[in-house]
């Protein structure tokens, strides 16, 4: 009777399935890269309906953050200004540019304008902006510097670890409250060491359990 | 059951010095099997080993999963966009994420309660007491909490119809002004009106601008539940029309006469507050109050009493005087009636002394059920006990009351007379809540014209040929005054949802009244008072504080001649008849059938039989062995003809040949969630019989109905874990509540983790303030965005409650006595949860709490399973899924709302702690103070038995009440250093009945 399973047979079996692990996990490992916020996110640069230039506001023109993100010290969320704060200035700035027609539009109608969200957190974290602007964590370390982009586009992946990189060594990213909305502030000497002090100083104690931003 | 207990590391000493045994349920103690079967496991057969939903078996089930996980995949990549839409011009103030309170006030049944609204971006989402109002006092109760989601009942009328057609507003405004004219209606002898109590001042002054114009019609304030027997109780002794107002937290003896004030038998949670206030011990040796109950049903009032006598409602008045003569007030005229027992004998003569010993202090309060002239020797005993203007002051009523009953006898005479060709409808639902002998819901046919506000699509709605839709009070302009006379203004919190108006604006149609919006006619009437320099202030005042200044009425000076009354009352009271009798009470859930569509009602357990989503009538075991009933017999109840059908539960405690039946069940029109559950008793009830009726006949159908109760739910296996001593106990020996279970060794396995710096949060509840009331509850559940479930999902143990109530029996079936603890998660230091979950999804954060990362849960339950208390909840469906657009609008934003599959439990209100945490840091970095954080069960609790603070803090509230002698952790002996403590319930028994128990 010859043999159903030839000599040899394990050894291919068990070949046969090492390899298909392997496969199956190099697989997963490019999925799970491919998948990561930094390949995902990073980079994400919608094109928003009316083609406002932070470079030319807050860098050439050096408005400060907060003259539109007024809300950023105070709540959750940094604001996105209403159509009023545009129409502060170009109300008699740029009056007629075909560009600011949807702003115009908006000021008349009362509707808002679309504005696409550049950066996007799942709904079950709970950031805040005022923890951390008040803290003197500048806008630049999440950001970027906004005020030299022509479009904004996300340049951290904003995941979990990112998050926790810093609440683990805040000292590099503190500063002095004042310097917050400088974006290319830089301390003389060393910025951790800076952090050092201001942390001691304030008692800053970032957290790391899951309610800070888990609710 | 007695294997679980020899396995069980637990050890209990035995040195419970009262020796009492706890428990739950009949089933309990009977040890039947179906109730060793929940106590063994966490959920019954089934529920916990498969997703078996809709017959979906799990193989199944997993295909499908399969299939949308290989859909899911394609998709996941892609961002979606999302869009962020400012205003186009902001309002002044407005900053997005945070939210804006904003004072109002709530009517409710005559009375009203200051309020503090909570509004995340212009919607309503949370309600709290305001504390500057003389009636919340920073409190609210379980119906107020409920009432944000009645706001977004996505079942409320929508749209004005005429006879089942489409109209609108001004269609009707244009109807009012031809329909509603001397032409048309003459003197308006054929007009009636039918509103729930007023308690608006602009309202009283648009009925009075009505009925100026239509001299002769009627407008008749009703209620369901009301108190009209106090007030003319009140003006047979006194000859005055005046409110009479008890101040318990000036009474060392209180005695409940079928009231249950603590309770459904008050439109206010004032008397909660008083009375609480005199149940606080700081240390041993200090006094309490005492409280003596007699009534029939066993209510959240005769819980909290220390001596409790089963009474028939119809014997109370025979009770009373009984008292009144055992105190020998007018000398000896008074001729005692019906054959009193042994036991109420000796409980009088007790009580009686106890009262004459504390002259002027003491406080004895009838409810209700009982008539006028009970209510009025109850006064004449008040009188004679020096308790008039002392503990009971009289203000004068600001207008004139009619008893809603007598004019409802008209009512019923002119209807069937056909001399009502008109009948508007504002507000209530009398077609549902009007006695059966009034006939009103047929009669209604045959009126010409009628008219129905109202806020749902309930039975007056549907027989009326106009029907309008009704604004939510937290939509409307509007006033209302407390019982004391204090008006604040209703202030809106949001656009009406549904294009709504109020009671007021459509009287002021009615009426005439140009103009006719709410706004403006509470402006009108705020401004009648001050000089009109004052005027804008005033009202911007009265709009910021909640409550208009130097609005209380004057205490009125009363006397009560105590002989005229007993002759007036007497031959009044009588005994009740033999036989069964049938009493009426409001229910803890839909109330009086106001709230049968909000979920949350129907779902927070009935605080003594904890059924949910049903009413049942309640009877004695004693006349349950009688009439051979078991719990859930279907049976039929009839008197002069009229019948109702609804099932049985003994109650302990519950007085014999007495039956209580809960009123607001059972809507035939009603919304998606009230209609149809439980059964409708209001067709017993007639205007002669209205409180409670005698002579009931009770017929067994055969037939039995399934009652679903949370009872036996979530058990802990007869360790000490509520604990109780009597005050001279206590003050003898004050460790002894603390060692009724043996201390912890203090060896553990866990890491050590310093808690000694920063903030550690921790709780105390003193279970001799808690009454029980269900405010907590609810309170949590809007806090939370705590999902209801349903009947069919609660029997299979899946309510999602955060904090419940654990009711607890001691003694005999007959004489059961009731301890209530709130229990939620205690946050154990040690967290035996923690240690089996396989995802970490559950840690320890640094300041004490057991977090739970929603996000992270993959749902094994293992938590669930080894945590001690059974107060984590599973998500077994996804209740929130299918949730209705509008009620979205209800959810907290600061809270996740949770998917199918994860894990849930209390957190303290996390999001409230790290709120103040931020805005305290923002605020230049300072530490927080006691009391700035509150956690929602606590700012809700009436009866403030919940203290939530730094433990860290030695003088912090928490802190020192955890010092407290009679302090102690639920299952503290297995060293898992729970953070929620419990100060032990202290009961302050007469010595002399004590010794009659012995």
């Amino acid at each position: 009777m010859s043999a159903i399973f030839p000599k040899g047979f394990d050894t291919r079996l068990r070949l046969a399935a090492g390899t298909v692990l392997i496969v199956a996990g190099a697989l997963l490992g490019v999925v799970l890269y491919l998948a990561h916020p930094q390949q995902v996110d990073t980079g994400y640069m919608p094109v928003q309906p009316v083609a406002y230039s932070h470079k030319l506001h807050a860098g050439n023109l050096g408005l400060d953050c907060t003259y539109c993100h007024y809300t950023v010290d105070k709540s959750r969320f940094a604001a996105v200004p209403p159509t009023e704060v545009c129409m502060n200035c170009h109300a008699r700035v740029r009056e007629k540019s075909p560009k600011l027609q949807l702003v115009r539009e908006s000021y008349a109608t009362g509707n808002p304008i679309p504005w696409v969200k550049v950066h996007r957190l799942p709904d079950y974290v709970y950031f805040n902006h005022q923890a951390h602007v008040t803290a003197g964590v500048s806008c630049v370390h999440c950001h970027g510097r906004v005020d030299q982009m022509a479009e904004v586009r996300q340049l951290q992946p904003m995941s979990m670890a990112f998050c926790l990189d810093c609440h683990r060594n805040p000292a590099p990213n503190i500063r002095p409250a004042e310097y917050v909305t400088s974006l290319g502030w830089k301390p003389e000497g060393d910025p951790a060491e800076l952090g050092r002090q201001l942390i001691a100083a304030k008692h800053i104690n970032p957290p790391q359990n899951c309610s800070a931003c888990h609710r | 059951m007695n294997s679980i207990v020899q396995i069980n590391p637990t050890r209990i000493t035995g040195k419970q010095s009262t020796g009492k045994q706890y428990w739950r349920s009949l089933n309990e103690v009977a040890e039947t099997p179906e109730f060793q079967q929940w106590a063994q496991r966490a959920f019954p057969d089934g529920v916990a080993d498969g997703v078996t939903v809709d017959g979906a078996s799990r193989r199944s089930l997993l295909k499908l999963m399969a299939a949308s996980f290989g859909l899911a995949g394609l998709t996941a990549c892609r961002r979606p966009v999302e869009n962020i839409l400012p205003f186009s011009r902001a309002s002044e103030g407005y900053i997005h994420g945070k939210p804006m309170h904003y004072a109002t006030v709530a009517a409710f049944n005559g009375s009203a309660t200051g309020l503090i609204v909570e509004c995340n971006d212009g919607r309503p989402t949370k309600i709290e007491g305001n504390p500057k109002h003389p009636y919340s006092l920073g409190s609210t109760n379980a119906f107020l909490q409920a009432s944000v989601l009645g706001l977004y009942d996505p079942d409320r009328t929508r749209q004005v119809m005429r006879r089942g057609g489409r109209s609108n507003w001004d269609e009707f405004a244009a109807f009012a002004r031809g329909y509603f004219t001397a032409d048309r209606l003459g003197d308006g002898a054929a007009f009636r009106i039918i509103s729930e109590k007023v308690a608006s001042p602009s309202l009283e002054l648009v009925k009075a601008d009505l009925l100026k114009k239509f001299p002769a019609a009627q407008w008749i304030e009703y209620e369901s539940v009301n108190l009209d027997a106090v007030r003319e109780g009140a003006a047979m002794a006194s000859g005055q029309d005046v409110e009479p107002h008890f101040l318990f937290d000036k009474a060392d003896v209180v005695f409940s006469l079928d009231c249950d004030f603590l309770g459904l038998d008050s439109s206010s949670i004032l008397p909660v507050k008083q009375y609480s206030r005199r149940r606080k011990v700081e240390k041993p040796g200090d006094d309490l109050n005492r409280l003596y109950s007699a009534e029939a049903n066993y209510s959240i009032t005769g819980s909290m009493a220390d001596h409790r006598l089963r009474v028939k409602v119809g014997d109370i008045g025979a009770l009373a005087l009984a008292l009144a003569k055992e105190l020998n007030v007018s000398g000896a005229e008074l001729k005692v009636v019906g054959g009193a027992s042994d036991k109420s004998n000796k409980f009088v003569a007790a009580l009686a002394k106890d009262l004459a010993a504390h002259k002027g202090k003491s406080i004895v309060i009838a409810g209700p059920r009982q008539s006028a002239a009970v209510h009025a020797l109850v006064f004449a005993i008040n009188a004679a006990l020096g308790n008039i203007g002392q503990t009971i002051v009289f203000t004068k009523s600001p207008r004139e009351r009619a008893n809603s009953l007598e004019q409802l006898k008209q009512l019923a005479t002119d209807l069937s007379a056909g001399r009502v060709k008109t009948v508007v409808v504002l507000g209530g639902n009398p077609a549902y809540s009007l006695p059966a002998d009034v006939g009103f819901a047929e009669a209604l046919k045959k009126v010409a014209v009628t008219v129905a506000l109202t806020e749902d699509e309930n039975e007056s709605w549907a027989a009326s040929e106009w029907r309008l839709p009704q604004s939510h009070f937290l939509e409307s302009w509007g006033d209302a005054r407390a019982l004391d006379g204090t008006a604040s203004i209703q202030q809106p919190m949001i656009e009406p949802l549904y294009g709504g108006k109020s009671v007021l604006e459509v009287a002021a149609i009615l009426a005439g009244r140009e103009p006719a919006s709410g706004y403006e006619i509470v402006r009108a009437t705020c401004a009648s008072q001050g000089s009109p320099a004052e005027r804008e202030k005033i009202w911007n005042l009265a709009l910021y504080d909640g409550v208009i200044g130097g609005s209380k009425v004057a205490t009125a000076a009363v006397s009560v001649d105590a002989k005229k009354v007993y002759t007036a009352v007497s031959g009044r009271v009588q005994p009740a008849p033999a036989g069964l009798e049938a009493a009426f009470y409001a229910s803890p859930g839909p109330y009086d059938g106001r709230y049968a569509n909000n979920a949350w009602m129907q779902e927070a357990p009935h605080p003594l039989t904890k059924v949910v989503w049903d009413n049942v009538a309640l009877i004695s075991k004693k006349t349950a062995a009688a009439l051979a009933l078991v719990d859930g017999d279907l049976v039929k109840l009839s008197k002069d003809g009229r019948s109702i059908e609804t099932p049985v539960q003994i109650q302990p405690g519950h007085a014999d040949d007495s039956i209580s039946l809960f009123l607001g069940y059972g809507r035939a029109a009603c919304g998606r969630v009230g209609q149809g559950v439980g059964h409708r008793v209001e067709a017993l009830r007639t205007t002669t019989s209205f409180f409670s009726a005698s002579g009931v006949e009770l017929k067994k159908t055969g037939e039995t109905y399934e009652i679903v109760t949370t009872q036996e739910h979530h058990r802990m296996e007869g360790r000490p874990i509520v604990r109780e001593a009597s005050v001279e106990e206590y003050k003898k020996e004050p460790g002894l509540i603390k060692e009724m279970a043996e201390s912890p060794n203090g060896l553990t396995m866990f890491p050590y983790v310093d808690y000694s710096k920063g903030y550690q949060w921790g709780m105390a509840i003193d279970l001799n303030a808690c009454v029980g009331c269900n405010a907590c509850l609810v309170a949590c559940q809007s806090e939370n965005n705590i999902p209801v479930v349903g009947k069919d999902q609660v029997q299979r143990g899946r309510e999602m409650h955060w904090i419940r109530l654990d009711r607890y029996y001691t003694g005999s079936d007959e004489e059961a006595q009731v301890v209530t603890q709130p229990m939620g998660c205690q946050q154990c230091e040690n967290a035996p949860c923690e240690s089996v979950c396989p995802v970490a999804a559950t840690n320890h954060s640094p300041e004490g709490l057991n977090d739970m990362a929603y996000n992270r849960c993959v749902g094994t339950r293992y938590c669930l399973n080894n945590c001690p208390y059974k107060v984590r909840r599973f998500n077994f469906l996804a209740w929130n899924k299918d949730v209705p657009e509008v009620r979205k609008l209800a959810f907290n934003p600061d809270v996740s709302v949770r998917m199918r599959g994860v894990m849930e439990k209390c957190t303290y209100c996390v999001q409230r702690i790290e709120e103040h945490k931020i805005a305290a840091n923002a605020d230049g970095r300072r530490t927080l103070h006691d009391g700035e954080i509150q956690s929602a069960c606590q700012q809700v609790c009436p009866a403030e038995a919940i203290v939530f603070g730094n433990i860290n803090d030695p003088e912090s509230r928490v802190a020192k009440l955890k010092q407290q002698p009679r302090n102690y952790e639920v299952l503290g002996e297995l060293n898992i250093r729970p953070r929620t403590t419990y100060l032990g319930r202290l009961r302050n028994p007469n010595p002399e009945l004590e010794k009659e128990n012995a």
